[in-house]
């Protein structure tokens, strides 16, 4: 794989290191499985792609971050509200969206931005848009580590880990799933929109399969450095996003198909989620045979 | 401080499961009352307790806590101003965040939660001087995750959260039924101090016949719903453990059977 590569695989990575901490708020701090995430990723894109083509990109990944917070929002009033079931809830929300989306991309599958100012074009440097996009996961991370050290950070995280007991000090943990799921989908739609403005264009399907690319980058960050504390873990997340992109810009170069781009990524979630299980399983088997030897 | 005017609540009504929890229930508790509740299988002590925090709605009847009509509250509204135990130790604390977290959490009961920083020195230092009364050595331990805890400590911080802003009433469910008994007794005392410190209204819900008549001022007896002994002063002073069981006999026309009652 060349250097080239390398740095395109890293400049990705850090954009939908983005998206991995959306779910990382979602998925791990309130153990919800959202996947709102396939179509806000989408909406995100399609939001910023239509305002940048018109001339304001920056007002769009700024409208992109305000459409994901509406829909991760739509999520926790069909989970809370309508007491619809975590699953179904995301996945009705990731449906409806599918045509909201076409309505914001004036029912056209595609909107390309060629030849148009955005997020990428400010400087033509070689290292510029690994600046841009490293600035602002910087940013994002600073923010989601101090918001999660305030009290309203502390009691979302609580949500996620004994509801019952939230409850019992007083908190409303319907409006802290509003907030959670609302903030997990805008860092989401964030990285959707800034993905539209890097590759200079955004397509309906672009999110397909963005719940289990999010997965399995979170996973893989967390296997290899830990989650011991917030900060790391978020540190973690980030990291896993870009081992993920070298990966599979790695098996690319070795001629795969991207085809089976999606079919790799599953691979991945089903190890890491079931890599416990399986240890457990080869665990058993080997006492079982020590077992047979003593008797 | 509660009072309680006819509350009933029935669970599958209209279908041949239909179970009369709470029958007209008519209670009245006086600031600094500490209630025991006694009772056999079934006789609604549970939905007493979840009916006044809240966790559904009664059929009929009003709540009334510090003059305050809560009958219509949400759970999260009423745990304001009630704090409570459950007997699984598991149920009151967040095991993937530290003590300290833990706390913090507690110490906001009825602020506005914003966005300034969770936990300031002056809070951890609270909470530190807060846990050495405790007496377990949990106070060189605020960044331990709670998880790591035994039931015995986790019930003793469980305690500590709900009086941390001194509630209007207090609700202990068999909170240290599921603790060994070295354990049980520990809890119950740190119980009894913190209540008697903070004069705080007390229900308590216990399978220790003797407990009963030892904790409080007041010992409640219920069945099929309905409250069928209310004793206090003088009567409550002079009874004992098979005195008990003879009113309840009386009272009810058949035996005590709680399958987990601890008759001595």
């Amino acid at each position: 794989m060349s250097l080239f590569a390398l740095q395109g695989a890293v400049e990705l990575g850090l954009i939908y290191a983005l998206m991995s901490l959306g779910l990382f708020v979602s998925y791990r701090i309130l153990d919800i499985p959202d996947l709102t995430v396939d179509s806000s990723f989408t909406l995100g894109a399609a939001v910023a792609a239509m305002l940048t083509v018109a001339g304001h990109p920056y007002l769009g990944l700024g409208l992109a971050v305000a459409a994901g917070t509406l829909a991760g929002c739509l999520t926790a009033f069909l989970q809370t509200k309508l007491q619809i079931q975590p699953i179904l809830a995301g996945i009705l929300s990731m449906t409806a969206l599918y045509s909201i989306n076409l309505h914001v991309m004036d029912g056209k599958a595609q909107v390309s931005m060629l030849k148009t100012a955005s997020l990428y074009t400010l400087s033509s440097g070689k290292f510029s848009k690994l600046l841009v996009s490293g600035a602002i996961l910087l940013a994002v991370c600073l923010m989601l580590g101090f918001f999660f050290r305030t009290q309203l950070g502390l009691c979302i995280r609580a949500t996620g880990d004994n509801e019952d007991m939230v409850r019992s000090s007083s908190i409303n943990t319907e409006r802290m799933k509003f907030i959670g799921l609302g903030l997990a989908n805008a860092l989401v739609a964030l990285s959707g929109g800034m993905l539209a403005q890097y590759q200079n264009f955004a397509d309906l399907s672009m999110g397909i399969g963005m719940v289990v690319i999010g997965l399995a980058s979170l996973i893989i960050g967390e296997v290899i450095f830990g989650r011991p504390t917030i900060p790391r873990n978020i540190l973690a997340v980030v990291l896993g996003s870009i081992i993920y992109r070298t990966i599979i810009a790695f098996v690319m170069a070795r001629g795969m198909s991207p085809n089976d781009l999606k079919l790799i990524s599953a691979a991945i979630v089903v190890l890491a989620i079931s890599y416990p299980a399986i240890l457990q399983k080869v665990r058993v088997r080997k006492l079982m045979k020590e077992a047979k030897l003593d008797a | 401080m509660l009072e309680l005017k006819n509350v009933s609540k029935t669970f599958f009504p209209n279908t041949p499961n239909e179970r009369k929890a709470l029958v007209d229930i008519n209670l009245h508790l006086a600031p600094g009352d500490f209630v025991t509740i006694i009772g056999g299988n079934g006789a609604g002590k549970s939905t007493l307790f979840n009916s006044i925090a809240g966790s559904f709605l009664i059929d009929r009847g009003n709540i009334l806590l510090g003059g305050k009509n809560i009958t219509f509250l949400h759970d999260y509204q009423r745990a304001r101003t009630i704090g409570r135990l459950f007997q699984d130790p598991l149920k009151g604390t967040a095991p993937n965040m530290t003590i300290e977290e833990n706390l913090a959490m507690a110490y906001l009961r009825g602020m506005r939660k914003g966005v300034h920083f969770g936990i300031s020195k002056k809070d951890s230092e609270f909470f530190r001087e807060q846990l050495a009364e405790l007496g377990l050595g949990l106070e060189d331990r605020l960044k331990t995750k709670m998880g790591l805890l035994s039931g015995g400590q986790r019930q003793a911080v469980t305690l500590m959260m709900a009086t941390i802003v001194t509630p209007k009433l207090l609700l202990l469910d068999e909170h240290t039924a599921a603790l060994d008994p070295a354990t049980a007794e520990k809890v119950a005392e740190l119980t009894q101090k913190i209540v008697a410190r903070g004069k705080i209204t007390t229900m308590m819900i216990t399978h220790n016949m003797q407990q009963s008549l030892d904790c409080g001022n007041r010992t409640i007896m219920m069945d099929n719903g309905r409250v069928i002994l209310d004793l206090q002063g003088e009567a409550r002073a002079r009874l004992t453990v098979p005195d008990l069981l003879e009113l309840f006999k009386d009272r009810s026309h058949r035996e005590f059977d709680n399958d987990r009652m601890m008759l001595s």
